[in-house]
């Protein structure tokens, strides 16, 4: 079939007829357009523009015409054949894309499955909360000083003016290791890490000392044999309380916001003289002592309005001539406070022992902020 | 301590204005800390009357009991001036006696309102009171019995009881012992308002004569002042009187007699302690000394009490009579048939006090006193004022005679610049406030030109010695609210140190992985190991002891994290948790038995080289780092099935950590508990042991309460610190194209996959990128006592393509060497 027909007589050939081509290519723009999917515009494109479609028949049939009348029919049948087959690429396009489209709908998933498949850890509140507070430090320009929990008892007292007949000595009940003659305790604040860096640097010294301290308490709701504690430590030229209360200002606002501030209440502390207590602005009620809806005592600070932070004051000359630092030159300052404490208060913790159960809902439930 | 409100302001001239809130707010802000205020019984309402009881009818019941069937006299107070007709179950009552009756309509601490109601029997029209049931303090033994002279039946008794009366309690800091007395209290009061102050403690005194008593101090040092006085005709049957009774009781002490309450009520009043003896009990002179090696003395608590050197003593003829300041001894304590009374009020040594209370774990309101320091001008004062409250009360005639042994001792004076609470407070404070201040709280000031003064503090303020104390004083008053925030501006510091932010990253890189960090006590015992399982010689048990410890369980400090960890895991499990991964980070110790740590003086810096004495005295204390992972790992779900915990996840915590911190660990198979003897790898750097890993040994599993197959690690964390790399190199690849070569080799199943690994990449050379086993096949097909391994290669070169020769003929080296080395097969 690929040679003309030579005995054809082209007369005979209705074929090209311009009613046959136009009804052939009607035909197939109707069946085109009728196509469903991609599978019935195959069949379409085979029936209406395959080798033995009338189309194709029809364009086979022009070479058997009269040269004259060759080019109409050429024309005629050509621009049926064109119409066809862009209506077949159109149709084959929108299918295509119906067809994409339907994949993606097939494929779609109920989102709100659960996706908890790897497992969750977390940093303990009390690990983070020390480097909270070391940050705060560190970005004053202080530096970070630590020592060891199982401390030598002239760096836990002597050489904090707590001499053996000091009550303090007493109020703080020891650990003591064995035999208690071997001078060792479990140390009993982070104090010493203070001695310890008077004894080793030259002023001026800028130290935060957070780490875990030990005294003789019965475990229950508010109290622990071992807990945390944050103490610093400023040694410089012309120091004053001003510094200490700025720098506990500057701590408290930085911890608890802007507002949040602190105040002096004179006291006692062997290592300190003069010495102060520090109470916080309650950070919930902001000081006015009432709870949420003005009607009762704000929790926090069981409508006190302040919330008993720490101590403070000022190095006791002693504690700086037992640790080498010239008292005629310098001065200093110290502050001290539970991480623990802190912690409780802050995020509102009703039992000190759910920080050291290692109960995994507690510690997760902090996330990384804390 | 704790002060009734009108007792302070007997003795300072507060404005009627000053609230006692208004009054305790300035003191807490002088030192004096309000710890609360409290009006006993404010919340009675009346009526409550006095009563006279003028019948008593016991009427035994039937559950056993015994009721009074009363008629109480209460005046007009019922409106008719009939007997009221009551049921009374207490039974230390007579006709005749004074009570405290509220009657019906009156409301009682609690909101317990009192009705005219039935019961056994009677209508009983109100009710005779207790103590406790009116909010006082005292035994609730029975009711309260007033003395014959404290009314008239139907009186008001709210007034007569002190009802209602504001009790202010305070924390009182131990440099403040002054301000355990009446005394200190109002003299702070009258300071912080500016006030006049009538010192109770001004008053005439007799000459000193020592015929009172004969007293020899054979310690002027632990004992520098002695006072006694003697008192006769004593009538012992005599109440205390009300107002006493209820300052004493609000002070919360408990009224005993009226010589007791009268010692008592002096102490509080001005803070010095006293002691009364039965005078007829007392043979001979009275003496002070410390007591005698095997000494006893049976004191007024009824306990004998071996006294040490140390101790000092009152003495008579027959030896100890008394623990010297802190508590008198039973032999010539005072009873219901004492009349002549010698009174000792003393000023002893506060440390000899401290210890003495401490050895004998003796707490007295005495010794509570004398440890702190007593004002030395005290005893012949409060031994007069005891005199005359047992005159005035107690019918008593003073006994001419006064002894006074020995003196005060000298109050140092101390030199400072006037400008100094100025300077250390940063207030601006002129030299005149710091001498007004300083002569307010009672020291003399001596002022000199060069703007320095010289201060002697008052007799009173034994805590006062060197010129920071006089900071304290002046700046207090000044007030500390007064000090001005200033950030200090000179802190240059380098930021954290390389250990603590390896700490960081360390606790980053974990929890990353998934653990949860814990924090657990260090304490542990014998049977922590044994649970453990450890040999009884395993090195880990050679704990250091704890002296003291909270339970003889566990008496030691740990040598290990992994009790603490094994017990919160085991905890998490309990509770249901389906599984749980867990570390921590802490210091465990271990014995140095370098000697004791030497006391070193506090006057000067100790030398290096005793500096270095004390660090070397104490226990070796590295961090570790421990893990436990129990239960699934990863969860099951929608997704498919979960794992669950083994010995390889503890492996690759470790592992996850050491490739973060740049160090190259190596792994080998040992044994050693608490880890299963065929599953547990011992970690190395460089040949260095720095910890296991794998899984728990059974039986380890059973005794934490965790599923079988749970898994831990615990390393030396200084150890992996000191081997992080601190800077790290920055990473050379090729962006070539890669060539992958997969090969399965067969080995005895025992060579470790680490060997096979090691010779491969040897072989291999330069070309290899990389090497990852990915499939480990045992079975018939390659016989037994094999194992195949199956390596995943991967070939890469810098500047070029490589040819499959070139990754063949790699893959067949490295092949030849793992051949030679471990025996490999290729399959």
């Amino acid at each position: 079939m690929s040679g003309p027909n030579t005995d054809y007589d082209p007369v005979e050939v209705a074929a090209v007829s311009p009613a046959e081509v136009e009804a052939a290519r009607d035909a197939a723009l109707a069946a085109i357009a009728a196509a469903a999917d991609l599978e019935q515009l195959k069949a379409v494109r085979t029936q209406h523009a395959g080798d033995r479609s009338p189309l194709a028949l029809a364009n086979r049939e022009i070479g058997a015409l009269p040269p004259q009348a060759r080019k109409e029919a050429g024309q005629r049948v050509g621009q049926a054949r064109g119409a066809v087959s862009q209506a077949l690429a159109k149709r084959q396009a929108e299918l295509e894309a119906e067809h994409e489209a339907r994949i993606l709908v097939e494929e779609s998933v109920d989102v709100t499955l659960p996706t908890d498949r790897d497992p969750v850890g977390a940093r303990h509140p009390l690990t983070t909360g020390a480097e909270l507070i070391a940050d705060i430090f560190v970005a004053m320009g202080w530096e970070v000083a630590e020592g060891p929990v199982i401390e030598a008892e002239w760096l836990n007292f002597d050489a904090l003016n707590l001499g053996p007949d000091h009550p303090a000595r007493t109020m703080q009940d020891t650990f003591w290791t064995e035999p208690a003659d071997n001078h060792i305790v479990l140390r009993t604040h982070t104090s010493p890490v203070q001695a310890r860096t008077m004894l080793t640097r030259t002023p001026p010294i800028y130290v935060v000392c957070p780490g875990r301290v030990f005294r003789t308490d019965e475990y229950d709701a508010t109290h622990s044999p071992m807990f945390h504690q944050v103490e610093g430590l400023a040694i410089d030229e012309g120091i004053s309380m001003a510094h200490l209360k700025g720098t506990l200002d500057h701590f408290a606002t930085s911890m608890f916001g802007e507002g949040i501030t602190t105040r002096f209440r004179p006291s006692f502390f062997p290592f300190t003289e003069p010495s102060a207590e520090v109470d916080l602005i309650c950070f919930v009620c902001r000081g006015s002592g009432l709870d949420d809806d003005r009607s009762g005592a704000c929790r926090t600070c069981r409508g006190e309005g302040w919330i008993e932070w720490g101590g403070c004051g000022i190095v006791n000359p002693r504690v700086l001539q037992a640790c080498g630092v010239d008292s005629s030159r310098y001065s200093g300052f110290a502050f001290g406070m539970g991480i623990d404490r802190t912690l409780m208060f802050r995020h509102g913790l009703e039992d000190l022992r759910a920080l050291f159960e290692g109960d995994v809902r507690f510690t997760t439930a902090f996330g990384s902020e804390l | 301590m704790k002060a009734p409100v009108s007792w302070i302001r007997e003795y300072v001239d507060l404005p009627a204005e000053v609230s006692t809130e208004a009054l305790t707010d300035r003191l807490t802000a002088l030192g004096l800390k309000l710890e609360g205020i409290v009006a006993a019984g404010a919340e009675i309402q009346g009526p409550l009357v006095v009563g006279r009881v003028l019948t008593k009818e016991p009427e035994p019941q039937k559950n056993g009991k015994v009721i009074n069937w009363c008629t109480v006299d209460v005046g007009a107070a019922n409106g008719t001036g009939e007997p009221q007709g009551i049921v009374c179950g207490a039974h230390n009552f007579e006709p005749g006696d004074l009570v405290v009756v509220v009657l019906p309509g009156g409301v009682l601490p609690g909101g317990f309102e009192i009705s005219a109601r039935k019961t056994y029997g009677h209508v009983s029209a109100g009710m005779i009171c207790s103590a406790p049931e009116l909010g006082l303090t005292g035994d609730g033994a029975g009711i309260i019995v007033l003395p014959p002279d404290a009314g008239r039946p139907g009186d008001d008794a709210f007034d007569l009881l002190g009802l209602g009366e504001e009790v202010v309690e305070f924390e009182i800091n131990p440099d403040r012992a002054y301000a355990l007395s009446l005394r200190g209290i109002a003299r702070e009061a009258a300071l912080g308002f500016d006030v006049p102050f009538r010192d109770p403690a001004d008053r005439p005194l007799p000459d000193v004569d020592g015929k009172a008593w004969e007293v020899n101090v054979d310690d002027p040092v632990g004992c520098p002042v002695f006072a006694a006085r003697l008192v006769s005709g004593f009538d012992p049957t005599r109440p205390t009187p009300e107002f006493m009774k209820h300052r004493v009781e609000q002070a919360g002490m408990r009224s005993i007699s009226l010589a007791v309450d009268i010692t008592n009520y002096v102490m509080l009043e001005l803070g010095q302690p006293i002691h009364g003896y039965d005078a007829d009990r007392v043979a001979g002179a009275l003496g002070v000394r410390r007591a005698h090696d095997g000494e006893r003395l049976a004191t007024l608590d009824d306990t004998v009490r071996e006294l040490s050197t140390e101790d000092l003593v009152i003495t008579d003829d027959s030896g100890p009579i008394g623990l010297a300041g802190v508590m008198g001894g039973a032999t010539t304590e005072m009873s219901a048939t004492t009349t002549r009374i010698l009174i000792e009020a003393a000023h002893w040594d506060a440390v000899s006090m401290f210890r003495t209370g401490k050895r004998h774990r003796l707490i007295s309101e005495a010794g509570k006193r004398n440890e702190r320091g007593v004002d030395p001008l005290l005893p012949g004062v409060a031994a007069d004022r005891v005199v005359e409250l047992l005159v005035q009360h107690g019918g008593a005639i003073a006994e001419p005679g006064f002894t006074l042994v020995g003196s005060a001792p000298e109050r140092p004076t101390i030199t400072i610049a006037t400008e100094l609470p100025a300077r250390l407070s940063g207030i601006a404070i002129s030299a005149m406030t710091t001498v007004e201040q300083l002569r307010a709280i009672g020291a003399s000031v001596t002022e000199h030109e060069q703007g320095s003064i010289d201060v002697v503090p008052p007799t009173w303020r034994p805590d006062i010695n060197a010129p920071y104390d006089l900071v304290e004083e002046v700046v207090r008053i000044v007030g500390y609210d007064q000090v001005p925030s200033v950030l200090p501006r000179r802190a240059t510091g380098r930021g954290l140190t390389r250990t603590q932010r390896l700490r960081r990253r360390i606790g980053r890189v974990l929890s990353g992985a998934g653990c949860v960090e814990v924090i657990s006590f260090p304490f542990v015992g014998e049977a922590t190991f044994d649970r453990l399982g450890l040999p009884a010689d395993d090195p880990l048990r050679k704990t250091i002891g704890l002296a003291n410890p909270l339970s003889t369980e566990e008496p030691a400090y740990t040598t290990t994290l992994l009790p603490g960890l094994l017990e919160a895991a085991g905890r998490n499990v309990g509770r249901g948790a389906p599984g749980v991964a867990l570390f921590e980070t802490g210091t465990v110790a271990f014995p140095s038995d370098n000697g004791p740590a030497p006391i070193y003086g506090v006057h000067t810096r100790p030398s290096d080289a005793e500096l270095e004495k004390l660090v070397e005295a104490l226990p070796v204390q590295p961090q570790h780092l421990g893990v436990v992972l129990a239960g699934e790992r990863t969860r099951a779900g929608w997704w498919g099935p979960g794992t669950t915990a083994g010995w390889s996840d503890a492996l690759a915590v470790v592992r996850r950590l050491a490739d973060d911190l740049g160090v190259t660990v190596d792994v080998a198979a040992a044994a050693r508990m608490p880890w299963h003897p065929g599953r547990c790898a011992v970690i190395t750097i460089e040949d260095v042991e720095i910890g296991h890993a794998g899984e728990l040994h059974p039986n380890v599993c059973k005794a934490f309460g965790l599923p079988a197959r749970s898994a831990a690690a615990e390393i030396d964390l200084d150890a992996l610190m000191a081997a992080a790399v601190d800077v790290p190199p920055g990473p050379v690849f090729s962006t070539m194209p890669v060539a992958k070569e997969d090969v399965a080799l067969v080995v005895d199943a025992g060579v470790p996959v680490t060997a096979v690994e090691a010779a491969l990449r040897e072989g291999a050379g330069d070309l290899l990128e990389s090497v990852r086993l990915f499939d480990v096949y045992t079975g018939e097909q390659i016989g037994s006592g094999k194992k195949s391994l199956a390596f995943a290669l991967r070939f890469r070169a810098l500047d070029r393509t490589l040819t499959e020769a070139e990754a063949g003929a790699a893959r067949d080296a490295a092949v030849a060497v793992a051949a030679e080395r471990v025996g490999a097969v290729q399959r």
